[in-house]
């Protein structure tokens, strides 16, 4: 049967062209844009920096992902970013360590995506509006509990070269998270029922499907990566804010995700495109940092950067699709 | 009667004051197709529901193989070979269609991994078993016509070796090209004889095409019941026009 002529490597290249292709262009036409105007950009020490602008938006742009894929999304994900490492740092000046202070910040994460997912989910309020309540909850909470005042990372020196400090250290957890949920997304039950039930919720409860575990689970997921980037940046700043993360990781995750081509409508999108997009707006971020633009205009560059690179996206996408019909 | 697949006896079901069905009974036997007809609000889709488990009937009994049951849930009936294709399609469009065809029955391989090379195989193999012609079971459910979605549909009910199968409105909303392929993959299955067919319809003259036996419902009663050779469309609207009738004057 013809159906079966090509062979999963060919159509796995065939969907990631599809997919991310246009995408990949924008990166690459930026990247030689800015090591044209720029003789530094391509150099060891500012690759590094620029590392360090893509890997926070790409890890937290996993758990995104994965809610907007299942038709979800979590606004409050900057506000664990900074709640997480204050935990660890609070448990373990109570003389715990910082091993359990990391498992305890885990916690505190995945309870605060499970009363997100919950209220979400068993409540029937809106993500939307679910995670807009518990991001001011939990800023004012670590606003709290923090007085306000950023405080120095515990731990020494080796444990923060480990966890992001040093060289490209921070950017290798981002891979290994993307390779793990670009796994889970993609051959793992977990994935596939994600994508089922923000294609098809009826549908896939039809099936079987218990969307409330996958929702509920995916805000779970989502919480546990902001804490996680929470914790690598302190350990890689040397110093936990109350303010740090916020709104503006948070957004820079999902248009992160949307620019590689998740929909947020649901029912599809990629991790690989997630990373990739992280990409490009860490590029954009380090570039003109790099050319001396003011802050100020920066904003607008950004914005302006974003909307040309989705209206790109959309229609080099739709062509491609109509080139196959 | 050893052949017969599904009896429902004596079925009731009330939502607090209001009696949806009041006393219906109905059969199929192996390799049958019933075709139900009825308006909106005559009771087909709570019937539906109680076959499948969805609901549990107010009074009544269920007999699968003559063997009497009580459905305890959707899973329950499904693992006794029940299974409905609903109108909605429950199929997913932003997923290519083997993996709608294992939707929530995913093969694995041993590390627990989606074993995608081996669903492609076999739904492809079980499409072309079924009889249901897809360019390809990588294509998106997206990019399938309303007929060509609905033959998947049936096709997974079919592969996960249904032995009731209940369509809802399988021709609903479908062309005459389109009712006219699914009309034959109900008629393959029909050939098969293993398979009991319950379809919920709206067209008389389709009804009569395929199904072996028609049953009328009319507000939570059964006002037909015969062979589909044995009566014709004017037929049935006539016993329509005629309970219409009844029911003026009655609320005069």
């Amino acid at each position: 049967m013809s159906a079966t002529t090509l062979s999963f490597r060919q159509r796995g290249t065939k969907l990631l062209a599809l997919r991310e292709a246009s995408i990949v262009v924008v990166a690459l036409v930026l990247v030689i844009y800015f090591s044209v105007v720029n003789a530094n950009f391509l150099t060891g020490p500012n690759l590094q920096t620029l590392s360090q602008f893509i890997a926070p938006s790409a890890i937290i742009a996993c758990g995104e992902i994965m809610l907007l894929i299942c038709g979800e999304i979590d606004l409050s994900v900057g506000q664990i970013f900074a709640l997480a490492p204050f935990i660890m740092a609070f448990t373990d000046h109570a003389g715990l360590g910082m091993f359990v202070g990391f498992v305890f910040a885990m916690i505190v994460s995945a309870l605060v995506g499970l009363i997100n997912g919950a209220i979400t989910v068993l409540l029937k309020v809106p993500s939307f509006v679910t995670t807009l309540g518990t991001l001011f909850l939990i800023n004012g909470f670590t606003l709290t509990v923090s007085k306000g005042y950023p405080i120095n990372t515990p731990g020494g020196q080796t444990m923060a070269n480990i966890f992001g400090a040093a060289g490209y250290n921070e950017f290798l957890w981002a891979i290994l998270i993307v390779v793990i949920m670009h796994m889970v997304l993609r051959h793992r039950r977990w994935g596939l029922h994600t994508i089922a039930v923000g294609g098809n919720l009826t549908g896939a409860t039809e099936a079987g499907i218990n969307a409330a575990r996958i929702k509920i689970g995916n805000f779970m997921l989502t919480s546990m990566l902001g804490g996680i980037t929470g914790i690598l940046e302190a350990f890689r700043i040397g110093s936990t804010d109350p303010l740090a993360g916020g709104t503006n990781i948070m957004f820079l995750a999902v248009a992160s995700g949307v620019i590689g081509g998740t929909s947020l409508a649901g029912g599809s999108g990629t991790i690989i495109g997630g990373l990739i997009g992280a990409t490009v707006l860490g590029v954009l971020q380090d570039g003109f940092t790099l050319q001396g633009i003011n802050a100020f205009t920066f904003d607008m560059i950004i914005g302006a950067a974003i909307l040309i690179a989705m209206i790109a996206n959309i229609h080099v996408g739709r062509l491609n699709r109509g080139g196959r019909s | 009667m050893s052949t017969e697949a599904l009896r429902a006896a004596d079925i009731t079901k009330n939502f607090g004051n209001i009696s949806a069905l009041s006393g219906i009974s109905l059969h199929v036997n192996k390799g049958e197709v019933l075709g139900i007809l009825g308006d909106n609000g005559a009771g087909k889709s709570t019937l539906m529901k109680i076959i499948t488990g969805y609901h549990k009937p107010s009074s009544g009994q269920m007999f699968i193989n003559g063997e009497a049951v009580t459905l305890t849930s959707v899973d329950h009936a499904r693992s006794l070979g029940i299974e409905c294709v609903y109108q909605d399609l429950a199929l997913v469009n932003t997923l290519p269609i083997y993996h709608n065809m294992f939707l929530n029955r995913e093969l694995r391989n041993r590390f627990g991994m989606l074993d995608h090379g081996a669903m492609r195989k076999r739904a492809a193999a079980a499409l072309d078993d079924i009889g249901v012609q897809v360019p390809s079971v990588d294509d998106e459910v997206a990019m399938l016509s309303g007929g060509q979605r609905q033959a998947i549909a049936i096709a997974r009910a079919v592969y996960s070796n249904a032995k009731i199968l209940l369509l809802d409105e399988p021709l609903a909303a479908m062309g005459a090209r389109e009712a006219g392929l699914i009309i034959d993959l109900i008629q393959r299955q029909q050939a098969r004889g293993d398979i009991s067919i319950i379809m919920i319809m709206h067209n008389y003259a389709q009804t009569l095409e395929i199904a072996d036996r028609i049953m009328m419902m009319q507000r939570g009663t059964v006002t037909f019941e015969g062979n589909a050779r044995d009566t014709s469309v004017e037929a049935l609207l006539d016993i329509v026009r005629r309970e219409y009738r009844a029911m003026r004057a009655a609320a005069q």
